[in-house]
């Protein structure tokens, strides 16, 4: 298809193929080699670009970022935050100054990275640089120099805007264009942040066929406040959703700020989150925690499910040729809600399990329990014997002690290189503990802890 | 001077604005052909039928290759073994190259390379070393055995006896570059290759062997790696000899980068261990005797693996004068990846054994680990350097065994041991004593979250064992306008060696680093150059570049000494220029005028490093010049209902001798450090029943991201310098500092011990599953 966007301050038309990744058309057609390949799937960072449009600028994995997904938008790579007459960006100059580079294959990456954050005013460094691993420095030097850096004017050659650009026929403008397209290609591979998608093609080395982009379709990516609900629409990324959450829901939110990293919450969508039926993708647990609504749409057939209905098996969920997850729904309030996500490594890893908690307590008798988890099925799911044997008992730790065991009637889980059966079973119990205590007013978050 | 300052490295400025070009950023010709393996999906079986119909009538491919295809030698092997680099027969690991495919992308290449049909019948594999001391499979007719006294007795009569067991994963590499390499075909079947290699004299030889002809027809050069760490000390050979087998059969052009996942399951990475070990101590704790078996897992081939284990068992010691000790260390063959050289090269294994030792001496008679480790140190030699009056044999000098040096278990006099000064310092400056006892009241006062604390020494001995390689090439150029030109035969993988060379060379002549100009390792160059590894990169092409601006600068400063009728020996070169006499003469003038009085500009240099000698099948002499120290103090809090952990803070005291640039260096002491905290925590390599690696990726193996660094992080070098004349008396630096990390387990075993007064036991890695574990133990 032929596409449209801006690359270092200069307009690009090509025709390109739907499962080109901008970084090879980078490193192999435009020579452009500053921006490096360190894995492919978008857990390194070393490719990062800055990619901005009306909506802001972002850092996004290159590897993963087929270009029908930049039409109509602006890119700059590393070769591009050096100003007309070769200045370097602000953060440039602190990596250098303060020994930021070692084999400086990391570099590249890591300077987009901390000038989007510039950019954007961010001080949140861990967060902003959670997707760039480095191999050498151990870190400290590179956030000595975002630091350092914080405080300088961000250059005025930094700045683009969107570029208009014609429709594509493959990247509806909005749901109803989506549905009507989806209805007739029902086979489609439809693609929202391909952080799934793009790992079909660069590990699995799959061919897509006919495929849709959503990401232009405005109307899937807003979020709506109906008073005692949130109606996510599928577009929503987890950027975007965070400072959301992070008003309502601060547990749901602390686990998004460790959902994989910037680069990767900056395209991933809940709508994807949702349709790939991952066991171990992060959202479903919290939304059925919080009894959460799922819209799913045929042409212009609705219809509305709780979300665990959704998730029917490992691998198969309920939705039919050419229907399209629309929205979620979801309360706006549950103050008694706690996400605890385990993983190996607290920034950009999958989890191991994922325990979500939802108790309410009426006179010291439970009187109301959600709980779900990720990791411990083929499907995120309640953990009903569990949720059985607490309702109507006091809220006591005896109470907790009693129902532990039924974890293992709920659950079966697997062993594998993240985690051993034995191990998620014995650490979503423990969740449970924990909630316990973190309900008591007790610290129980080793994150939380500064020397 | 140009030394000792802490300019930034010299590349600093193209890595930022991302031009500083790697071997898969070199521009190529568009005919440039690109190269994958088809990989062994069975762990050990024999070779019954290979089906590459499908493979050569994928898209793009141009041609197939197996290894009854290959023109000459098979062989990628560093060591005296051969290594074949497509099988041949039998498979012995999942992950094992059987056919090259030469096709025209990379994205062509690696779907081509799945298609292939192989039919290999199964074969009993063998995966842990248990299964391996079993079988009896194993590199070397039988275990190595280094000791001194009678270990067994002197445990046999102590007061307290403690055995155990610590086991230890192996660490994959990550360099963010992965494997590369690039052939030219030349004129007269020559071969140019592009290599991201440490060690680009080996990848000549193997690439002459592979073609059949000599290593004079064959030019290596590496501008810089991504990233080494050791793991591209010898896994680099197959892919430029890939390259140079099909540029050579097709006459183009030819790449080989590895995909990450590919470049995960075929190289080998750091060689896990399982120590187990008998110690006999007193009621302070002192220890009177100490008995290892390593076992150490090498997998399918040779490689490195022998002075990898030689290595562990040399710093099975670490900083401690055990009066008897006895280290048995079997290097089993296995089918899985070929271990290699990693970062401490087996140091860091040997040395979390004896750290073991001492924190479980230590917890069972309830004392602070650190006191125990600082009773049992070496004796001080600190303050018998030279000049200070206190040296063995002086007039005032105290007998002789009181103060001489205490000796290895492999016959070494630890002459230069300054621990207990570094220690005393860093205990205070770290204000260990205080927040010990904070740890002590959080630890009373919480249930779930506990802290730990722990400080951990590092003796670290400079110097390949393997005697030989211990030598070094530099040829230096000064052009007519004062110019430097450098090379030596060292390679630049981030560790800053070729800036701290130049800030040499231009301490040598008086100038500034700018006006010397860093250029790539190329074997026309300087030849026969040993691998940039066990830390001695800027130790040995320090001082081969020393010597040759030493020649040149003695022929320029008789020159202007004849001249001006003085004697060359007060001609001094500083600040830009020449002083002679109450003259000072710009550089560039000098050299311009030497060029037109026909003076040579240009010289080799050599160095060789002096003393050492060492047995390895005896485990006797002197296979170091020197030792390197550090110490670090690190705390942790550990979550008792997960297990989930982090690093609070760290404060470490290192010694880099006299630092040729305390900036590079402390950030190799921050680099490294992360890097050993991360293969004792977060780094977790998991095969399955079949031996298939599941971790072969960023998405499951989880290397220190940057939230990871400790919250508090204060490093600072220890002021002094090498006893040894090494180049300006600096010490070397690049795997000393990983085994800091050391500190980062025994805090967590400390903060595990909060729990219960069972003995922690805990493994390595220490991820939260394995932690949560160990609270099992202690509270048992
Ligand atoms: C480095 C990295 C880190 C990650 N970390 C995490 C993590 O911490 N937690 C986690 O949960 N996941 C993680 N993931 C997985 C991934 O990010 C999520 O599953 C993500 O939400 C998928 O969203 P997407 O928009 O990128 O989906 P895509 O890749 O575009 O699509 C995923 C699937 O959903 C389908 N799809 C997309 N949108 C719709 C729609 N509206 N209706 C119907 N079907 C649709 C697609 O066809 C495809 O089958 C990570 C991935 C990467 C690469
Ligand atoms: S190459 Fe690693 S994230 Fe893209
Ligand atoms: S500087 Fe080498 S990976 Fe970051």
């Amino acid at each position: 298809m032929q596409i449209k966007f801006s690359l270092n301050g200069e307009t690009v038309e090509l025709e390109a193929a739907a499962s080109r990744t901008l970084l090879d058309w980078l490193r192999d057609d435009r020579g452009l080699t500053g921006t490096k390949e360190g894995c492919n799937e978008g857990d390194c960072g070393a490719c990062t670009v800055m990619v901005q449009d009306e909506t802001g600028v972002r850092a996004l994995n290159a590897c993963i970022l087929f270009l029908p997904q930049i039409h109509g938008k602006s890119v700059r790579t590393v070769e591009g935050l050096t100003g007309p007459g070769a200045e370097l960006h602000p953060v440039q100059a602190e990596m250098v100054r303060h020994h930021g580079s070692q084999c400086g294959f990391c570099t590249p990456g890591f300077v987009v990275s901390m000038a989007v954050g510039h950019t954007n005013g961010r001080c949140d460094h861990d967060d902003v640089l959670a997707g760039n691993l480095c191999r050498c420095t151990g870190y400290a030097p590179i956030i000595r120099a975002a630091e350092a850096a914080e405080d300088a004017p961000v250059p005025d050659w930094i700045s683009d805007g969107p570029v208009p650009c014609d429709p594509l026929k493959t990247a509806p403008e909005s749901a109803d264009e989506l549905a009507e397209w989806y209805a007739a290609h029902p086979d489609a591979t439809l693609v929202s942040g391909a952080t799934d998608v793009g790992l079909w093609v660069t590990k699995g080395l799959r061919d897509l066929g006919e495929v849709a982009f959503l990401n232009r379709c405005r109307d899937l990516q807003q979020i709506e406040d109906t008073g005692d609900t949130l109606r996510i629409g599928a577009g929503v990324t987890m950027a975007t959703l965070l400072p959301v959450l992070r008003d309502h829901h601060p547990s749901y939110a602390e686990m998004v700020r460790r959902y994989g990293s910037e680069q990767v919450r900056q395209a991933a969508t809940i709508g994807g989150n949702i349709a790939n039926g991952s066991p171990i993708g992060d959202n479903p647990p919290a939304l059925i925690a919080l009894g959460a609504e799922l819209h799913l749409r045929q042409d212009n057939n609705r219809r509305q499910i709780p979300i665990e209905d959704f998730f029917l098996d490992y691998g198969k969920q309920d939705r039919q040729p050419g229907e399209f997850v629309e929205a979620v729904t979801l309360a706006k309030s549950a103050p008694n809600l706690r996400c605890y996500k385990l993983s190996k490594r607290f920034d950009q890893d999958i989890s191991a399990v994922l325990g979500c908690f939802d108790i309410g307590v009426a006179d010291g008798v439970v009187a109301s329990a959600r709980i779900a988890f990720g990791g411990m099925a083929g499907v995120p799911t309640l953990a009903h014997s569990v949720i059985e044997g607490l309702l109507g008992e006091a809220w006591s730790f005896e109470t907790i002690e009693a129902v532990l065991p039924r974890f293992s009637d709920d659950f079966t889980p697997m062993s594998d290189m993240r985690a051993s059966a034995d191990y998620r079973l014995k650490s979503a119990q423990n969740m449970l503990v924990r909630y316990w205590h973190e309900m008591a007013g007790e610290q129980v978050n080793v994150l939380e802890v500064r020397p | 001077m140009s030394v000792a300052k802490s300019l930034p490295h010299d590349a600093a400025p193209l890595h930022v604005t991302g031009t500083a070009r790697y071997v898969d950023d070199i521009p190529l010709p568009a005919n440039t052909l690109h190269l994958a393996f088809g990989l062994s999906e069975v762990a050990h079986g024999e070779i019954v039928s290979v089906d590459l119909d499908a493979v050569w009538a994928a898209p793009g491919v141009i041609t197939v290759l197996t290894a009854a295809d290959l023109p000459h030698e098979n062989d990628v092997s560093p060591a005296p073994l051969p290594e074949p680099m497509l099988a041949v027969d039998t498979v012995h690991y999942v992950g094992q190259p059987i056919f090259l495919v030469v096709a025209t992308s990379h994205l062509a290449a690696r779907k081509a390379a799945k298609l292939g049909r192989i039919d290999i019948k199964p074969l009993p594999a063998l995966f842990s070393v248990d299964e391996a001391m079993a079988a009896d499979s194993r590199f070397e007719d039988g275990p190595r055995i280094y000791s001194k006294g009678d270990a067994a007795q002197a445990i046999s009569q102590s007061p307290h006896i403690l055995e155990g067991s610590i086991e230890m994963g192996g660490q994959e590499h990550f360099y963010l570059e992965g494997q590369a390499a690039a052939a030219m075909p030349q004129e007269g079947g020559d071969m140019i290759v592009y290599s991201s290699t440490q060690h680009p004299t080996e990848i000549q030889h193997k690439v002459a062997h592979a073609l059949g002809t000599h290593m004079n027809a064959v030019r290596v050069e590496t501008r810089r790696m991504g990233g080494g760490f050791g793991g591209k000390e010898s896994q680099g050979n197959a892919l430029a000899v890939s390259c140079a087998v099909a540029a050579s059969i097709t006459g183009k052009p030819c790449k080989m980068r590895y995909d990450r996942d590919d470049d995960m399951i075929i190289t080998g990475k750091r060689h896990d261990f399982r120590i187990d070990y008998r110690v006999g101590f007193d009621d302070e704790g002192r220890i009177s005797g100490v008995e290892f078996l390593q076992l150490c897992r090498c997998g399918w081939s040779i490689d490195l693996s022998l002075p990898v284990a030689d290595r562990a068992m040399l710093h099975a010691d670490n900083a401690y004068a055990i009066p008897n000790m006895r280290v048995e260390s079997h290097r089993l063959k296995t089918n899985t990846q070929s271990a290699t050289a990693y970062r401490g090269f087996g140091g860091p294994q040997g040395m979390l054994g004896i750290e073991r030792v001492l924190d479980h001496v230590a917890h069972a008679i309830g004392r602070d680990p650190m006191e125990v480790r600082r009773l049992n140190y070496y004796r001080d030699m600190g303050d018998t350097g030279p000049g200070t009056g206190q040296r063995f044999g002086g007039k005032h000098s105290p007998n002789a065994e009181d103060i001489g040096p205490e000796t290895t278990h492999y016959g070494m006099p630890v002459e230069d041991f300054v621990l207990h000064g570094m220690t005393e310092a860093l205990v205070e400056k770290s204000d260990y004593f205080r927040r010990k006892a904070a740890v002590s009241e959080w630890n009373a006062s919480h249930a779930t979250l506990k802290k730990g604390i722990a400080l951990s020494p590092v003796k670290f001995g400079i110097s390949f064992t393997l005697t030989h390689l211990n030598q070094a090439g530099a040829l230096v150029h000064v052009y007519q306008d004062g110019s430097i030109h450098m090379n030596h035969g060292g390679t630049e993988m981030g560790q800053g060696l070729f800036q701290k060379v130049a800030q040499v060379a231009a301490a040598r002549f008086g100038v500034g680093a700018e006006q010397v100009k860093i250029t790539a390792t190329d074997t026309a160059k300087v030849p026969n150059t040993s691998a940039t590894a066990a830390s001695s990169g800027s130790d040995l092409n320090g001082m081969a570049v020393q010597a040759a601006c030493d020649t040149i600068r003695a022929r320029l400063a008789s020159f202007v000494a004849e001249r001006a009728g003085t004697d060359p020996a007060d001609v001094r070169f500083e600040d830009g220029a020449v002083h002679v006499g109450n003259q000072a003469l710009p550089f560039e003038d000098v050299v311009s005028d030497a060029y037109l009085a026909r003076i040579s500009l240009s010289s080799t240099g050599f160095y060789a490093t002096p003393k050492v000698a060492w047995d390895r099948i005896k485990g006797e002499g002197r296979p170091f010049f020197y030792f390197s120290y550090g110490v670090a103090v690190t705390e942790v809090v550990v979550d008792t209902l997960t297990g989930e952990n982090r690093i609070l803070r760290a404060d470490i005291l290192h010694d880099c001798g006299a630092s040729l640039n305390p900036a590079i260096d402390i950030g190799q002491i921050e680099g490294g450090y992360v890097q050993g905290a991360g293969w004792l925590t977060t780094e977790e390599l998991i095969w399955d029943s079949e031996g298939r690696l599941r971790t072969h990726a960023p998405s499951t193996y989880k290397i220190p991201a940057c939230s990871d660094r400790p919250d508090i992080f204060n490093v600072s070098l220890w002021d002094g310098e090498n006893r040894e004349k090494t180049v300006y008396r600096s010490k070397a630096v690049g795997e000393p500092p990983f085994m800091l990390g050391i500190s980062a387990h025994c805090a967590l075993s400390d903060a595990v011990a909060a729990c219960g007064a069972g003995y922690p036991d805990l493994n390595a890695p220490a991820t939260a599953e394995e932690v949560l574990a160990s609270i099992g133990r202690a509270r048992s």
